[in-house]
């Protein structure tokens, strides 16, 4: 329980840090952001967009080692932690499209201009879209478990090359693009000390927040297949 | 174990034979298609970069029409649980990737064949870096069509679930043939084109193994 209280401040304050904080030429005090040149005020989203991209290739991660471990022992459980996984991925995976689309109109210009990055976040929703297709169309459990995570294998084998191969070496307009100097101001680290902090605070906050959704989530599946039994036979 | 294999694609090829049924259909395909794009362009000139994605387009959707009947047919026909009894299923899916391979090889030629001839701007000057990609980026997208037919003749909806399954996993493979048809326009070397040569030939290796090593749970029940 303590650890959930935990949770709710952390994310609070990375919620207000991250919208609140104001960005000044100079910062003086301990809550004020420098600039980011090209940025200005639209640099805050880095603080939600980041952390939701980086959760739906968590999410895809785990559904797809769950995937493995079904292939491997047959057990349902483990194709409900791998179904709970790719719900969460789902979300996550919109939600990183949307928030990087209005970052791009801030930034770039426009909503959507098939950036590298852009084109490979829309493949991996096509991935999800595909694999929820799959499962909708089977009837048996066992086989839409097994025909599910083998898809789900395949589909992670490609995620490497869109997620950390393809935006790198094309030209884009994405940070860390092969147009860039550098390899974005994560890898690099050149984000000013308090941005840092508040951005891995994030990061850490929303991917225990994850964890907790994923691990209700599961249960819940589990715990219905099991109702649903009884009540059947 | 080859020669098993080399059985089953010469079984295939000779139920095809008889009929003609799909090579007739996928050689329609590909004209309606060709045809669509022509009668849409009218009489612009397009850019070489727009002719080598169009390329690739024709040849993506001609893979979705054609490439499944080899599993779908054996489930439409109920031959599947004898084929299941006969061979290991390494052995099967090296008989269905072989006659899929040379049905995608032969179906390819034939569209590049008509779009340097219908296309003005479909004109290849490093003539050895396009076959080369042709090989393997067609290698490629028999092998993922494959496994992706192999899990979809087991599904419900298998026609129309056919390319959405299909397009994500190929999606590496349209973007760096389109990159490498397009270089082969401009007559590049290969020293230029070795990023997107290495990645065609990684994603074949990969898909190779990891469709052998996960045939046999979508095979047995």
């Amino acid at each position: 329980m303590a650890w959930k209280i935990f949770l709710f401040i952390l994310l609070a304050f990375v919620c207000v840090a991250g919208i609140a904080f104001p960005i000044v030429p100079v910062p003086t005090r301990w809550y004020e952001f420098p600039f980011i040149p090209g940025l200005k005020e639209n640099a805050k989203i880095i603080f939600f967009h980041v952390p939701t991209a980086w959760l739906s290739v968590i999410a895809f991660l785990m559904s797809t080692i769950y995937s493995f471990k079904y292939l491997r022992k047959k057990n349902l459980d483990d194709d409900a932690k791998s179904y709970a996984a790719a719900q969460l991925g789902i979300i996550f995976c919109v939600l990183a499209t949307i928030t990087g689309a209005v970052w791009a109109k801030f930034a770039w210009g426009s909503y959507w201009s098939w950036d590298p990055r852009q084109t490979s976040i829309f493949a991996l929703l096509l991935i999800y879209g595909a694999w929820f297709a799959l499962r909708s169309s089977i009837e048996s459990e066992e086989k839409r478990a097994s025909l599910s995570s083998v898809y789900s294998i395949i589909a992670f084998l490609t995620v490497p090359f869109f997620v950390f191969i393809m935006p790198r070496i094309m030209k884009g307009l994405h940070p860390g693009s092969a147009d860039d100097t550098n390899s974005g101001p994560v890898i690099d680290f050149k984000m000013n000390g308090n941005m840092e902090l508040i951005f891995f605070l994030s990061l850490i906050g929303f991917t225990i927040l994850y964890f907790w959704m994923w691990n209700i989530g599961y249960k819940s599946i589990i715990y219905r297949d099991k109702i649903n039994k009884q009540t059947r036979g | 174990m080859n020669t098993k294999a080399y059985a089953l694609y010469q079984k295939d090829f000779h139920s095809e034979m008889r009929t003609r049924y799909a090579v007739n259909s996928l050689a329609m395909f590909v004209i309606v298609a060709i045809s669509v794009i022509l009668f849409s362009i009218g009489n612009e000139t397009i850019t070489q970069s727009l002719t080598a994605g169009l390329f690739w387009v024709v040849i993506f959707f001609s893979a979705m029409s054609g490439l499944s009947r080899a599993f779908v047919s054996e489930e439409e026909r109920g031959t599947t649980l004898a084929l299941q009894l006969i061979a290991a299923p390494s052995t099967i899916f090296s008989g269905k990737l072989l006659f899929n391979v040379i049905l995608v090889f032969c179906m390819n030629i034939v569209i590049t064949i008509l779009y340097s001839a219908l296309f003005d701007s479909f004109a290849v000057k490093n003539f050895a870096l396009f076959a080369v990609s042709f090989f393997f980026g067609n290698a490629g997208l028999a092998i993922a069509s494959t496994i992706i037919a192999a899990i979809i003749s087991k599904a419900g909806a298998k026609g129309t679930l056919y390319p959405v399954l299909s397009f994500p996993i190929l999606l590496p493979l349209i973007l760096t043939s389109v990159q490498l048809t397009l270089m082969s326009f401009e007559g590049s070397t290969f020293l230029d084109a070795k990023f997107e040569l290495a990645i065609i030939i990684c994603y074949d290796v990969i898909m190779l193994t990891a469709s052998y090593m996960l045939f046999d749970f979508v095979w047995k029940d």
